[in-house]
């Protein structure tokens, strides 16, 4: 058969017209349906591929803020944030030699196998390699040039006094948000408000080129503590001293600006490196002068004294029957350390006699007494506003029995954080004017709450005068060339409800005596040497940071520099 | 004899057989090309001037190919198409493998790729094969044609290139439709290959296979198999009726597309330059195939007729296999844009059967048959 033929009878080789047709037909179907398909892609689908197309390469991102700076009074910094450099991954997209992998380790001080984990890690869309990298360490890894590998701008926290004043402070974590201390409770002011940012990333997630800010990040606010660094330091020296030289358990200092309740010092030990990541247990994050709470003991009898003194039961020279010592009330027995028959007021003071304080206690109705210990700010916050602050004990008169009334008038069957202590007696060195406690810095005078006569402050800061004078708990607490009014507390420990023979040695004191700048309170928790008093313990380290506090402030002498007195014998001691 | 006068005398030496108009449409692609290869490289200008160059040597082949009169031509076709078979037998044993698939065969100097010499070899072979038998065509000539056809399709299709597969076959029916293979034949081929699906189904390679799949539904494994073809429609999509303007195509300069200066340039051109785009470059196509066949339909012989008919439908068939293939209505094959495509092969073959049009009509009206 000759398919051949009939095609050639028409001429010469020619198609037949329909195979042109049939041809013609279905290339113009093949251009209409690239054409249909081209009308369907970008004139009616095109929304929706656009929008695909822009969620590929458009993303926004967030740029972090700059976390305010912490300064001291003078502005010293505390606590500052310097850049850094996270390292990302896009497992997805990560190409890297085994001598990349290696490499990388070696720059991130990381083990290979452990780097490749995270790099091929194709569960995840998105890991860290390791975060707040120094920018150079940074630079030596974006220059391996391994695609998927990015870098995320952070913010990393650096406390140049370290140990010093960590619990004070905090810290932040590794987003930049506080956790503790000052960088917790000012969070608000200190982290800003980051931004964010439109982008073009290509398909590795690299940006390509920035859009546009959608919005700015806010800088967090520079913040100017009340703190003074030069007496903060001297302060954690001493009482890190203190507690190593009675191996103690902790022990805690506060610093006042007397005028003002601004908070100059604020320290603890044991303490903590805030800079390294990798924190302590809470022990030794505890901010203990403020968290942690005691039963005051002795230093608590000024204040009884004090109410007394306003409700014009007493006199500083009224003589009180001490009984030798002892006294029982409903069946239980308060001691002295040193019993004498009489102590006038005054006495009561100085040899801190219980059974003096609670004999004046127990002259006035409960309501009385509680009301003036309420009004020195007892039971409650003192609106430092630092966070984990403890109240602090104060029962309901309504409840109390006579011999809780009386052993409260020496500091048991109450407690206090050490932070509240101190701030009580800015009254005795305002003449009856309570200041509140602060621990930003304050630049206008601050207006404190009238608790007590002027009479009675300057009884009281007399009375206080002669605790440190020969015959007093607390000569070690003298400063040569001052002044210095205080108080020893030396507290039996509770544990469960029963006292033990541990202690807290406490001090608190203010100077110059004829007109107050610096309060100091000291608190030794269980010093486990043969000196446990806080004559002993507590009264030096007073003395110490007193003196170079006030000599660093250029406080004038108000007392020739041969002030100091001691005693030929041991110092009186006192338990309570 | 007279001598004449310089200018005609060269223009009958370099220019007598060009086709003006082809070579007008061809050159307009090539600037297409030029222009938007520059974006798609993200002006790497090296690139651009590379593909310059393929596109200088190709038009030099162009020119040799349509100064070679047709029997020389013919002559050609047996000795091309064996040698392209030792060639194909030759990579079968002992070709190198580059990406999965073993294409190529170094002969000492280069590396070659025989596939791309059987575009031309095999529709040659059979319009030729066709012309030797032409007063006595039965049906075994077809049957023979059609081995002549097959043997290295199926070559070529084991390496595995299917692209190349595809456009040969395509090349090679072309011939055999134009040769007058009777309808009911085609028509029992069809159903034939219809019902041979599943068993070449079962042939495929796996990444043939998913790529077929992919088509079907490309979300199913969008980072995977169907990013190709997604990343495609949405550089098609994303550009619009009017484009995002040149330079400005998000998916490619973002390094979203995949080849983009190869086998995905067409996406590159459509997101740049929109539907508009789209519509002028199918229209410059189709100048070319409508040019194709003009010269077909004024082939004087037997032979020329097969071969400018294969040569525009081959043509044809590249663009279209490569534009669905972007656009997502054909599966992923390795087809480039036809002149458009970086890459120096696909654009010596083309320029060589366009060289053989011009030849086919040129040569038809000096040396009367």
């Amino acid at each position: 058969m000759n398919y051949a033929s009939s095609i050639k009878t028409a001429g010469l080789v020619a198609l037949p017209p329909w195979r042109s047709r049939v041809l013609f037909g279905v290339l113009l179907l093949c251009l209409f349906g690239l054409t249909v398909r081209a009308v369907y892609l970008q004139g009616i689908h095109n929304d929706f591929l656009q929008q695909k197309g822009d969620a590929r390469y458009s993303r926004v991102v967030d740029i972090n803020a700059h976390r305010g700076m912490i300064t001291d009074r003078h502005g010293d910094p505390l606590a500052v944030s310097t850049p850094v450099e996270s390292i990302w991954v896009s497992p997805q997209d990560v190409e890297a030699t085994p001598q990349q992998v290696k490499q990388l380790a070696q720059i991130l001080g990381m083990s290979s196998a452990e780097v490749k984990k995270r790099l091929f890690d194709t569960t995840r869309d998105f890991t860290y390699l390791k975060r707040q990298l120094p920018p150079e360490q940074a630079e030596k890894i974006v220059r391996l040039g391994v695609p998927g590998i990015s870098l995320h701008r952070e913010y990393r926290r650096y406390y140049p006094s370290a140990e010093v004043a960590a619990h004070l402070l905090g810290f932040t974590d590794v987003d930049d948000n506080g956790q503790e201390g000052i960088e917790l409770a000012l969070q608000e002011q200190l982290g800003g408000r980051s931004g964010s940012q439109r982008v073009i990333k290509d398909r590795r997630g690299h940006i390509v080129e920035d859009v546009a800010s959608v919005r700015a990040p806010k800088p967090g606010s520079d913040l100017a503590l009340s703190v003074d660094s030069k007496i903060q330091y001297l302060a954690y020296r001493e009482i890190k001293l203190a507690v190593e030289q009675h191996r103690a358990k902790a022990g805690s200092i506060v610093v006042l600006d007397a005028k003002s309740g601004e908070v100059l010092a604020l320290a603890n030990w044991p303490s903590y490196n805030p800079n390294n990541r990798a924190k302590p247990d809470t022990r030794v994050m505890r901010n203990r002068a403020v968290t942690d709470l005691f039963e005051p003991g002795s230093t608590m009898k000024p204040f009884t004294v004090a109410a007394a003194l306003e409700a014009g039961k007493v006199t500083p020279r009224t003589v009180i029957n001490t009984e030798g010592g002892v006294l029982t009330i409903g069946g239980r027995k308060i001691h002295d350390t040193h019993p004498e028959p009489f102590l006038d007021v005054a006495g009561v003071i100085q040899k801190s006699s219980n059974v003096g304080a609670a004999k004046i206690a127990l002259s006035l109705p409960p309501q009385t007494f509680w009301r003036s210990l309420s009004e020195t700010g007892f039971g409650a916050q003192t609106g430092s506003a630092f966070p984990g602050e403890a109240a602090g004990r104060l029962r309901d008169y309504k409840k109390w029995l006579p011999i809780e009334q009386a052993t409260m008038s020496y500091g048991n069957g109450i407690s206090v954080n050490l932070l509240q202590l101190a701030r009580a007696y800015t009254a005795f060195a305002n003449d009856g004017e309570l200041k509140g406690v602060t621990l930003l810095k304050q630049d206008v005078p601050v207006v404190g709450k009238k608790i007590y006569s002027e009479a009675t402050a300057r009884a009281v800061r007399d009375m206080l005068e002669m605790v440190v004078q020969p015959g007093g708990t607390a000569p070690l607490a003298q400063i040569s060339g001052f002044r210095v009014a205080g108080k020893t507390g030396t507290a039996h420990k509770l544990e469960g409800r029963r006292y033990v023979n541990r202690y807290i040695a406490s001090f608190v004191g203010l100077a110059p005596a004829s007109n107050p700048r610096l309060i100091v309170a000291v608190m030794v928790d269980e010093p486990a040497g043969a000196e446990y008093y806080g004559g002993q313990v507590a009264a030096p380290v007073f003395s110490n940071v007193m003196g170079s506090a006030l000599r660093l402030l250029n406080v004038p002498h108000d007392a020739p520099l041969d002030n100091v007195l001691m005693p030929p014998a041991d110092i009186i001691k006192e338990e309570a | 004899m007279i001598k004449q006068p310089l200018w005609p005398r060269l223009r009958k030496r370099f220019v007598l057989h060009l086709d003006p108009v082809l070579l007008a449409a061809i050159g307009l692609l090539m600037l297409t090309s030029l222009v938007i290869l520059f974006s798609a490289s993200d002006g790497d200008w090296g690139r651009v001037l590379k593909q310059g160059g393929n596109m200088l040597v190709a038009l030099v082949i162009l020119w040799l190919m349509a100064n070679m009169p047709l029997h020389y031509l013919m002559r050609t076709a047996l000795p091309l198409y064996l040698l392209g078979m030792l060639l194909l037998i030759g990579v079968a044993l002992f070709g190198e493998i580059s990406h999965g698939a073993r294409r190529w065969l170094n002969i000492g100097v280069t590396t070659i790729q025989p596939s791309e010499l059987m575009k031309i070899a095999v529709p040659l072979m059979m319009a030729w094969y066709f012309e030797k038998n032409e007063a006595t065509l039965t049906l075994k000539n077809y049957f023979v044609a059609a081995l002549l056809l097959l043997l290295p399709v199926a070559l070529i299709a084991r390496q595995p290139d299917l692209g190349t597969a595809v456009l040969i076959s395509a090349s090679g029916f072309y011939v055999l439709f134009l040769a007058g293979l009777s309808w009911r034949v085609m028509l029992a081929m069809l159903v034939a290959g219809l019902g041979s699906l599943p068993v070449l189904w079962s042939m495929l390679h796996d990444y043939q296979r998913h790529r077929v799949m992919m088509l079907l539904d490309p979300e199913q494994d969008a980072l995977g198999k169907g990013y190709h073809t997604i990343q495609g429609m949405i550089a098609v999509g994303s550009g619009g009726v009017l484009g995002k303007g040149y330079m400005y195509g998000t998916q490619a300069h973002l390094d979203f597309l995949p080849e983009r200066t190869t086998d995905f340039i067409f996406a590159v051109y459509s997101e740049e330059f929109g539907l508009l785009g789209n519509l002028l470059l199918l229209a410059m196509y189709l100048f070319v195939i409508g040019r194709g066949f003009v010269i077909t339909a004024n082939a004087s012989t037997y032979f020329t007729r097969l071969m400018a008919g294969s040569i525009t439908l081959t043509f044809f068939t590249y663009a279209f296999v490569n534009m669905g293939m972007v656009s997502g209505i054909l599966p992923v094959v390795g087809v480039p844009l036809p002149l458009v495509s970086y890459g120096g092969t696909s654009m010596v073959t083309l320029l060589l059967g366009f060289g053989m049009l011009m030849s086919i009509h040129t040569h038809k009206k000096l040396v009367q048959t």
